[in-house]
């Protein structure tokens, strides 16, 4: 009989699967590139850390190496994948170049924060170096998707993929940080264990979800997504 | 001190993505027109209310399911259970969340009423198909 965390592990990377197959099928691959892109990688690296676990163990450091690096490459996916959805909302008001241009200078500026803390602490820069990267992007991710939330409600955009997309964004980095603050103050607790890899398989199920049940063309009353009315 | 800070700001922003996010969902379903058959077995003359929510549930768990409904329902059932926590206890003490609160709720309501009549609508065409055979 399987664990949970195995029974999380194959559900998330169905979700994943069935988001791929369910925006081929809808014709949309293409048009959520980026989307898919990390979907894709992430099922790559699953597989890949299951290879180096089967191998070498998961106290060995080539499976520390394989799991930190991966997660770092999937976290720059995901940081472009949010671009992507920044393009979208404001790809209207032609502010797509400047808003690529200010995602690549936060990438290096991130990227150079990350370096100096490591440089700092004086550990070993290679491993250190992607941890540190992952966690800063991420908290850079949950504030990108705030304010571009606040951009969608301020501009009243209608299509339902992407306010839905965007607001599941903005569930999931906020869940992850929840998670990863209970996990410094509540370790002892072996529920908390299971909390990370549950919350991993929310992004890729609300994304099929939305994906499969409304269409490119479907449109919402953007003064309905407002809590309090204006 | 600081993963509690955090924490408690991370707890924040994700009641505010996930009502949002339900608001969306709701939002969604708005535009649709109930059917005369849905108005009937509900008993809803003119827009759902908060207080039909319940009532509608019972319905739908008697209808078989559409897989589509699965994920969106779970969220909006969680959203109302959230709002209906809050009425009874915060919003006692201020008149304009327990407004708000019952609009919400009767918005979870219309959510459920709608799929109530997809689902209605989706089993009558099933059943249409298998007549054909």
């Amino acid at each position: 009989m399987p664990g949970l965390l195995t029974v999380v592990f194959y559900l998330g990377t169905a979700f994943e699967l069935a988001f791929v197959v369910c925006s081929i099928q809808k014709k949309s691959f293409f048009r959520y590139i980026f989307l898919n892109l990390y979907f894709l990688l992430t099922l790559a690296s699953s597989c890949m850390r299951r290879y180096v676990l089967g191998h070498w163990g998961s106290s060995s450091y080539e499976y520390w190496y394989a799991y930190f690096y991966s997660d770092a490459i999937l976290t720059v996916t995901l940081y472009i994948a949010l671009i992507s959805l920044y393009s979208r909302v404001f790809g209207e008001l032609r502010f797509s170049k400047y808003v690529r241009f200010s995602a690549v200078l936060l990438l290096l500026g991130t990227a150079a924060f990350s370096y100096a803390v490591v440089v700092q602490s004086g550990e070993l820069l290679a491993g250190r170096f992607a941890i540190e990267l992952s966690q800063n992007l991420y908290f850079v991710g949950l504030v990108l998707t705030y304010i571009l939330w606040g951009a969608i409600l301020k501009l009243g955009e209608t299509r339902t993929r992407v306010v839905q997309i965007v607001l599941s964004l903005g569930l999931y980095f906020s869940a992850y940080a929840a998670t990863f603050a209970l996990v410094n103050f509540a370790e002892k607790y072996s529920v908390i264990s299971y909390l990370c890899p549950i919350v991993g398989c929310l992004l890729p199920l609300s994304w099929t979800v939305t994906m499969w049940r409304h269409s490119e063309e479907s449109r919402l009353v953007p003064a309905r997504l407002v809590a309090v009315p204006r | 001190m600081m993963a509690a800070l955090i924490f408690a700001v991370s707890v924040v922003t994700l009641m505010m993505f996930f009502v949002s996010y339900c608001r969306s969902l709701m939002a969604a379903s708005s535009r649709h027109m109930l059917s005369p058959e849905v108005r009937d077995v509900t008993g809803i003359q003119d827009l759902p209310t908060a207080r039909d929510y319940v009532k509608v549930m019972q319905l739908l768990q008697l209808c078989p399911e559409r897989p589509e409904d699965r994920t969106g329902l779970r969220a909006v059932s969680l959203y109302y259970d959230i709002l209906q926590m809050t009425q009874e206890s915060v919003a006692r003490l201020l008149p304009q969340l327990r407004i708000w609160t019952e609009n919400e709720r009767a918005g979870c309501a219309n959510f459920a009423a709608v799929a109530l009549d997809r689902r209605i609508a989706f089993n009558r065409e099933v059943l249409a198909r298998e007549g054909e055979f």
